[in-house]
This record gives C-alpha cells, structure tokens and sequence, in this order.
C-alpha cells in the first residue's frame, strides 16, 4: 500500500431493479495501491456493484468517486483509467497473443511506438517471446490468465477490477497470478477483486463481505479472523454469510 | 470390494496425451476426491469411465462390468454430474428431473427417498425454468437428476467450480448424505482444501496421477524442511529475497505467510541469522506440510 489516497469512495451506494435492492446502501473506501478483495455469496450483489464502480451502469443513488471521477456524469473518463479481467472474458480465443496485447493498447490509445516495447517487455517477463503468435485458444489457461491480467494493466490503469479471475488452475500458476497482482499493487495499481477461493482472499490487504445486498463485515483477513475468533477466512466467510 | 478398477488407462486426443497409464481401485461406500487442474485429465478419466469416451488402451471396471464392452449396463449403474451441459435450462426444474427418470425408466415417485433431502431445497422453485436459477441451486437440480435412478456410483465432474463456499458446505453436506445409502463417489476438484472432505484423493496432474492416500498421509512423504514465513511489511518483496537464499528450494505465498523449503537442513543458527537478516521478517517458523505443499513439490515441472 502506498500512502493513504483514497482511490474509490463510496457513499450509500444503492442500486434497486424494481422492488429488488441488489446494493443497499454500501459505503466503503479503497486506497491507491491497495489489494481489497470483494467478497460475497453468488447473488449477494457483487457484480451489480462492480458495474457501477467500473461505469457500465448508473447506481439509483449515493455518491461514487472513482480515482476523483464521478460515477454519473464522468463515466467515460473512468473507463479510460480502469482495467478489467474476468475469467469468463477477456482475450480474444481467435486472435494471437501478440494481437491480443496490441488490441487493447490501441483501445486505450497507447502511441504505437510504445505498444511494441511495452509487448516486448511483457512477453518476456512472462515468458511468452516464443510462442507470441499463437492464438489464444491454443494456449493452457494459466498462460491465459496471466496474460489477461497483463493485458488489464498495460495501459497502467489507476485500478484494475478482477472478477472471478482465477480458478481451474494448478497451485503454482494460482500464487504466479497472485505475485503478479501483488507486483502491480508494489508499481501503485489498485486492485479490486472478487474471489470464491477464501484462501485468496487471504492474499488480499483488506476484504469487504457481502450479504444480501449489505456489506456485514469490512477489515484486514487478520482482523475478521480475530473479531470472529476462526482460523481461516473460510469459517469467516460461512458465519457472516449464513447468519441471516 | 473395489466398485472401480482401472488398470493402465491411457487416452490420447490426435498427438497430445490427457492420460497416462492410470490406475486406481475405488472402494464401496468410498468417496473418492481426484484432486488436479484444469488440463489434468480428470474429465477425460470421467468420461470413459462412464462410458461415453473410449480409452485408447488399458482398461477399466465399474461394478464389475467392462466400460467399453458393458457399456449399456454401466449407464443404469452410474449417475454422472458433468462439469456442464447436464440441464436442459429451456426445462423447468420439475420437467428435467422428470425428464432423466423417464430416460432411465424409473419415476421421481419411485426414488424420491433418495433425493428428498436435495430436491426439497430447490421444490420451491419447481416451475421456473432451469435457466433461471443461482448457481447452487442448479448444481443441486443437476445432483438431483444425476441421483434419480437410484445409481451404484456417482461420478461428479467439479461439482463445486465457481459455487461460493456457503454452497460447497452444503453441497458436501449431501455427498455425505448419499455416501450413507451405500452409495460409491468418484468427486473431483480443482480446490485442494477440499481432499481433507474425501475418504481418500489422488492427486493429477498433466495426465498422471501424482499420489493416492488418505487425506492425512498424502503428505506424509513431503521430506523437505518447510517454513512459514512472513514479513512486517511487503510479503512479496520478502519472497523475491527469499528465492536467492541458497537453501532456498521453493518460495511462494500461502495467504498471509510465505511457505519456504529447503534443499537441505543449515545449519539452525546460520539459517536464524540469516533469516534476521531479511530485514523485514517478522515471525518465521517450522510447519508441516499440507495437501497443497505437497501438490507442489510433486508437481513434474513448474513453468
């Protein structure tokens, strides 16, 4: 964590679809170069949410500022600082690696000059030089999501918005995705992420657990852990969320 | 009585190998976790041992019948739960499980015993459509129509990938339950804290199947020193340091600590005052390992 700007303010956050309240009333901050991972049962209103803060929807009401950006009339200006990757989409299956990187630098706007090094740089940190044409659906997943991730902060974002990023993989790919969100997070981007693995949630500097709509617990791992005397964040997870 | 034979299987797709040279018994009444990631071949093992891929050679027995030869005979024996594409989301929850009754010649009348406890959770929502429900729910329809022709064997292919942990509690609630009808489970998961839910794991990887043990001797074999390690400040810039430790065999973040093994024992003080040295090392201490620890070290080539 680096300093205490706060890079995500939100203020009884509310967001109804008819008579239903998918958020109601969330009011919570994320600091710049933050992990703040975002948890909650399927259904609790996490995706809803996450729309909101990543300006592909509007909320009903509350006051939302994304990197000093307002959620109603600047949406597109948040768009242009945010990264996001999800596990479900986010490269192109019929386009190459190297294609993929260049895509999304130039919806971003990157100057040309600076892509193709950038590439380099990042083919080769992950060790992917030799196989930059090969095309997405080729290639085993742990390689996709850590190229995913990759392709969410190229454009170095001020935040970067995961949902759902990991699963499926082996154990080692699992902890090099993670030291590459921790590296990002070392470089000053935030990182907001949903997980249903709560040993990830571990990894994270503070957690957030939703249920039914309502954030019920927001601290540190450490913290939730000692405030409901369990030993991982799983027992913590399954208190908060089945004592409705 | 071992409900699963299989002996030497292998299976390969054109020039790629997704098994190789598998074998394993399963016991009556045993849940059975195979424990692996994507890519290990755990589908692949699945789908033959129901039937409805050949093995390219080897072969395999479900309650005692051949699976390529018998294969007509292991489908009324075994209910299987794919990793997807078992629901019909056009149907409502009431017509898919009609729907797999009359397929396999029986009625939810019949069996309803069985599924009661599963299907009364989600007989609520008997109408909507299965499209339309969470994703617990749908995993407890699919459970449900997996389980309604009273089979021997239940083979169910991540049951619980991408479900929140309150529902995987209660999905392993009920595998619980079924185990108590004598009924044999072959499970598999991407999630290792799930192998300590399981009579006994296997764990695979690209292919091969890596170890088999209980849960609480899978582990038993992990040789190396091991410690947990974490820093006061940045666990990652303490885990690159780490790496150029010359004991270091293997360094990588277990949540909030660091898991460190070594290639041999230093000598205690060399390693106390070096690990002092890390300026930022705040408690350091010997673990044990655990299912996950042992995964990695048995893993043939981390890329």
């Amino acid at each position: 964590m680096n300093g205490s700007e706060d890079i995500i303010v939100v203020k009884d956050m509310v967001k109804k679809f008819g008579d239903f309240t998918a958020n109601d009333h969330l009011s919570f901050t994320v600091k710049k170069g933050e992990i703040f991972g975002f948890l909650g049962a399927n259904g609790a209103g996490k995706t809803t949410a996450i729309r909101i803060l990543c300006g592909l929807s509007y909320p009903t009401s509350g006051e939302i500022r994304i990197d000093g950006l307002d959620v109603y009339h600047e949406r597109d200006r948040i768009k242009r600082r945010i990264g996001y990757m999800s596990q479900k989409f986010s490269l192109y299956e019929d386009l190459t690696i190297r294609e993929n990187i260049r895509f999304y630098a130039g919806i971003f706007g990157m100057k040309r000059k600076k892509i193709v090094s950038r590439t380099n740089e990042l083919l080769d940190k992950l060790g992917l030089l030799d196989v930059q044409n090969r095309l997405i659906r080729d290639i085993p997943l742990g390689w996709k999501q850590k190229l995913a991730f990759s392709v969410a902060v190229f454009h170095e974002p001020s935040i970067v918005f995961l949902d759902e990023p990991t699963g499926g993989v082996d154990p080692v790919t699992r902890r090099q995705f993670w030291e590459l969100i921790s590296d990002s997070s070392e470089r000053g981007i935030t990182v907001f992420v949903t997980t249903h693995y709560m040993d990830e949630a571990e990894y994270c500097d503070r957690v957030s657990v939703m249920v039914e709509g309502r954030i019920e617990a927001l601290d540190s791992p450490a913290e939730l852990k000692r405030q409901y005397k369990v030993n991982d964040m799983n027992s913590v997870f399954l208190k908060l969320a089945r004592a409705r | 009585m071992s409900v699963i034979e299989l002996h030497k299987v292998s299976k390969h797709y054109d020039d790629t190998s997704a098994l190789e040279d598998v074998s394993f018994d399963v016991d009556k009444g045993e849940i059975f976790g195979l424990i692996g990631p994507d890519g290990a071949g755990k589908t692949s093992l699945f789908r033959i041992l129901v039937s409805v891929l050949l093995p390219s050679s080897g072969s395999a027995m479900m309650c005692g019948h051949d699976v390529v030869k018998d294969y007509r005979k292991i489908r009324t024996l075994v209910g299987y739960m794919p990793g997807r594409f078992s629901l019909y989301l056009d149907l409502s929850v009431e017509e898919n499980l009609n729907f797999y009754a009359t397929v396999f010649g029986t009625s939810i009348e019949k069996n309803y015993d069985l599924i009661k406890d599963i299907y009364a959770q989600i007989e609520p929502f008997r109408k909507r459509r299965a499209g339309n429900l969470s994703g617990g729910m749908k995993q407890k329809l699919a459970l449900s129509c997996a389980l309604i022709h009273r089979p021997e064997v239940l083979v169910l292919d991540e049951p619980t990938t991408g479900v929140d942990a309150v529902s995987r509690k209660e999905f392993w609630d009920l595998l619980y339950k079924i185990r108590q009808e004598g009924i044999t489970i072959l499970v598999s998961t991407p999630y290792m804290d799930e192998a300590s839910r399981c009579n006994r794991v296997g764990l695979m990887q690209k292919g091969k199947i890596l170890k088999i043990d209980k849960p609480g001797l899978i582990t038993k074999d992990f040789h190396r020193p091991l410690y947990s390690v974490r820093s006061t400040t940045s666990n990652y810039r303490l885990l690159l340091k780490l790496r150029d430790y010359q004991w270091c065999h293997s360094a990588w973040l277990f949540g909030q600590d660091i898991h460190l093994s070594l290639t041999g024992e230093p000598a205690v003080t060399e390693f106390e005052n070096t690990a002092r040295a890390w300026d930022d090392t705040g408690d350091i201490h010997r673990i044990e390992a655990g299912v996950e620890d042992t995964f990695i070290e048995l893993m043939p080539s981390t890329s």
